[in-house]
């Protein structure tokens, strides 16, 4: 875990990201607050708040004593979302990092293009 | 939320010193907080006077809404773990796990049972001949096994071995996702813990310093590495949690910094570093300064 944010949103950010990848598709089940406790060994009450913060935002679902689900278009809902922060989550501190290189816009660009493509993952 | 225990004004002196110093704060019920601070702080004297082993001085102390001293009604909701709880002479571990339920009418026998086994506890061995680290887990084993509404653990874990003490955490976990207890978690080994805490209180020379939640500690604090003029110029004017520095280098430690605080810094060249609680610990609770600038 990343010690500058609070536990509950980077819980909420790790179901994000499966469901963007496609490990948790719509209408699936999500696993109970308390596995998520203790696979990541945190207190429960934290890994509830994380949920929940999906729940008020609509990705996630509640079926009354069943579980969570993934909600229909959460996937969409998700990607639209990240696309808009991906400038100021990316692209800004990849310029700031290229100007203080000396590495102009333009350079940066034809790099880009000439990497391979679908990049590390 | 309601609160467990509470405390106000609470001072314990022993002759002329002060152990605790005014100190007042809530453990809310369900949660589970971290009582953290240096040797000597003034942990153990609050937790001993939580549970009614020792008197305060003077201050108010409340728990499950009465006073603890004497009281069995309350007593016998607590249960509390010393750093090294003596047992009778010629006990074995077998008898403590026996004596149990005398103490605590929440007792669960079959998962002390379970416990002992998870941690390999020679059950026929004389407590006096067991291994320090095996002396702690009989103590983690009874604070588990008590099911005590509020539980006290003081450095539970003397001795015990990184997978005994991952084993506590695991166990400790599980306990409270099924069955919410309150539970007081002393310790040193505060990254071990950092996850499992959802409130912190912070204790330096009997004083409390911090009464926070463990998500809001979070980001409360971060540190600023740079060139030492631009880390001067961005720190000016703001609290300083600690700095040190080498060279023309500069790492300064300060509070919470906003989105546009942090798109300054980085604008002026600087680093931020994230602060673990473990760090802002150490941080707010030593004394030294240290900074080789030659």
């Amino acid at each position: 875990m990343d010690e500058s944010r609070p536990i509950f949103q980077q819980i909420a950010e790790l179901i994000e990201n499966d469901i963007i990848a496609g490990a948790l598709p719509e209408a699936t089940q999500v696993p109970s607050t308390n596995e998520f406790a203790a696979f990541h060994r945190i207190n429960p009450a934290t890994a509830g708040k994380g949920v929940n913060l999906l729940v008020d935002e609509g990705i996630l679902y509640k079926k009354r004593g069943i579980g969570m689900f993934v909600a229909p278009g959460a996937r969409d809902r998700l990607i639209a979302a990240r696309r808009d922060r991906f400038s100021a989550q990316y692209i800004t501190p990849l310029l700031a990092e290229a100007a203080k290189l000396g590495i102009e816009p333009e350079q940066l660009a034809a790099m880009i293009t000439a990497s391979p493509k679908g990049g590390a993952r | 939320m309601s609160a467990v225990a509470e405390v106000a004004g609470l001072t314990k002196r022993y002759g002329s010193l002060k152990a605790v110093d005014d100190v007042s704060f809530a453990i809310e019920t369900g949660k589970v907080t971290g009582l953290l601070g240096r040797n000597g702080a003034g942990k153990t004297t609050i937790m001993s006077i939580l549970t009614g082993q020792d008197f305060a001085t003077s201050g108010e102390v409340r728990v499950f809404g009465e006073s603890p001293v004497e009281h069995s009604a309350v007593l016998e909701r607590l249960c509390f773990i010393r750093e090294s709880q003596r047992y009778p002479e010629d006990f074995k571990a077998r008898h403590v796990l026996k004596a149990g339920p005398w103490f605590f009418p929440n007792w669960d026998a079959d998962y002390a049972a379970q416990l002992a086994e998870d941690f390999r506890l020679p059950l026929d061995r004389r407590i006096k001949k067991v291994s320090r680290g095996q002396l702690s887990a009989i103590g983690i084993i009874v604070g588990l096994a008590s099911r005590a509404p509020l539980t006290f653990f003081d450095e539970p874990y003397l001795g015990l071995d990184a997978t005994a003490r991952q084993i506590f955490y695991d166990r400790l976990l599980a306990d409270i996702a099924e069955q919410p207890r309150t539970v007081v978690l002393s310790t040193h080994l505060i990254d071990e813990v950092a996850g499992l805490l959802e409130h912190v209180l912070l204790v330096d020379q009997g004083r409390l310093v911090l009464d926070e939640d463990a998500d809001e500690l979070r980001g409360s604090a971060a540190t600023v590495v740079g060139p030492r003029a631009a880390v001067d110029a961005f720190v000016a004017g703001r609290e300083i949690i600690h700095r040190d520095g080498i060279g023309g280098l500069a790492s300064v430690t300060v509070g919470r910094l906003d989105p546009a605080e942090r798109a300054e810094a980085a604008a002026a060249g600087l680093e931020l570093a994230p602060v673990s609680l473990q760090q802002l610990v150490v941080r707010m609770t030593g004394s030294t300064e240290k900074e080789f600038d030659r």
